[in-house]
């Protein structure tokens, strides 16, 4: 981004943001009936330079930490705040926009100027100079997020593309035995569902399910492949591999059922709970299986909210 | 639950992840079996466990939980971190016993992934 397109996009959020979106609500105020003694914890405390002067909610003047010295060297500490603080005081309204805010900051050279509403006229902030780069960093942050967000999203795809028919395809392959790789062909395809646009909640359940099928690729056989359609209905994710099969399938699918040798229960893993746990995250799953050919296993996730590009 | 109260009943330290003091967690589940974690933990939530490799970060992932938290002073190598580091995976370490871990937490408040709803 060169100089002037910066300045450009701040000056835009000056006009964009308002007084109210920047200000510190959680101020401190005192009353007008007080001595000045009292304003020392408070500005030392909470390391500030002024206090609004407020009785009933409603803004009576503003005193500074220079009217407290000034107090102080000259022995008045018992004097009232209302007596010491100034009582013509410039301030803003909430709905106002940033940008006056930063007009009034120029003209007058103030540290700060106290937030009213416009409606009744009570106090309801304060704003000073760092208020408004804060305010404006921030909303830069969540502009750029958004941004980034976008650029990713391929959610539009579907409606980009012109077919009778549209299948996307992702391809994984998946190393046996490897425990070090295990994961990455769900987490890959976890992301890439991600950024297509789906539901946070159909992309868990896909790459849960995902996941499983692959930790029994690499705990059972010499390696495989993970292939996922997606269309604009459904995702179906088809795990294949080489052998060495399942003997009794049915069995193989009862919650409990398990031939995981010591290392993959070492890992976390071979508690009977894989293709269980793939049943219960997918709408539809179907195992075959062919001793020392392989197993076939088929996962469906329908989309009924699938986001058409919004 | 903020995240730094968790920590701070945890006496946890942070290794790596997108720490944020602010972070919301309302849930823990804890298991050294992450087929367990897969069907019961819920999004969003930190899960407690002895067992360290990088699966753990993987079934985070995939889960969508969290924050991991490694007890009993087990230091997850740097794999593990790096690997948590690239997916945003907060990663805790305690010297505490899970026992005392999920206790502690639970005791303060934080909800368990109850078996009422396993339903997806
Ligand atoms: N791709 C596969 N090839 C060979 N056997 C498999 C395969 N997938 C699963 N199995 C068998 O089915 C059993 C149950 O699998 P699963 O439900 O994932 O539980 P776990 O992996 O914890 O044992 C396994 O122990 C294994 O005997
Ligand atoms: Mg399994």
């Amino acid at each position: 981004m060169d100089d002037t397109r910066t300045t450009t996009k701040i000056q835009e959020l000056t006009y964009e943001l308002k007084v109210e979106d920047v200000i510190s609500k959680d101020i401190a105020t005192v009353s007008s009936k007080l001595p000045v003694s009292l304003l020392r914890d408070i500005l030392y405390k909470k390391r500030i330079s002024g206090v609004p002067v407020v009785n009933d909610g409603k803004l009576v003047g503003i005193v500074s930490i220079e009217d407290f010295i000034k107090c102080l060297e000259q022995g008045e500490m018992d004097a009232l705040i209302e007596d010491k603080m100034t009582k013509k005081i410039k301030t803003l309204y909430a709905d106002e926009p940033l940008v006056h805010a930063v007009m009034k900051f120029e003209k007058y050279g103030f540290g700060r100027f106290p937030v009213i509403s416009r409606k009744d006229k009570k106090l309801v902030g304060i704003i000073t100079k760092s208020d408004i780069i804060k305010g404006i960093l921030k909303k830069l942050e969540t502009a750029y997020h958004d941004e980034e967000e976008r650029r990713y999203r391929a959610s539009h795809i579907f409606n980009d593309i012109i077919a009778d028919e549209v299948f996307l395809k992702f391809q994984y392959y998946v190393e046996g035995k490897n425990f070090d790789r295990a994961g990455e062909a769900a987490t890959g395809l976890k992301k890439t569902l991600y950024r297509l646009g789906l539901s946070p909640e159909i992309v868990r359940r896909a790459s849960i399910s995902t996941y499983e099928a692959e930790i029994n690729i690499v705990a059972y056989t010499d390696g495989g492949e993970i292939i996922a359609y997606i269309d604009p209905h459904q995702i179906k994710i088809i795990i294949t591999d080489k052998g060495p099969g399942i003997p009794d399938v049915k069995k193989a699918l009862e919650p409990g059922f398990s031939t995981a040798p010591g290392w993959v229960k070492e890992l976390g893993f071979g508690a009977g709970m894989g293709l269980p746990n793939i049943k219960k995250f997918s709408d539809k799953m179907t195992l075959r299986s062919t001793v020392e050919k392989g197993t076939h296993l088929e996962i469906i996730i329908k989309l009924s909210d699938y986001r058409n590009g919004e | 639950m903020k995240l730094t109260k968790i920590k701070e009943i945890l006496e946890a330290d942070v290794l790596t992840g997108k720490y944020d003091p602010e972070i919301e967690v309302q849930i823990g589940c804890s298991s050294d079996l992450m087929s367990e974690i897969l069907a019961f933990g819920k999004p969003g939530s930190i899960l407690l466990t002895s067992l360290t490799n990088i699966q753990v970060i993987n079934t985070a992932n995939v889960a969508d939980i969290k924050v991991v938290c490694f007890v009993m002073g087990k230091i997850p190598d740097e794999n593990i971190i790096n690997l948590a580091k690239k997916n945003d995976v907060i990663v805790f370490i305690t010297k505490l016993t899970t026992f005392e871990s999920c206790g502690r937490l639970y005791k303060n408040g934080l909800k368990s992934c109850s078996y009422s709803n396993l339903d997806k």
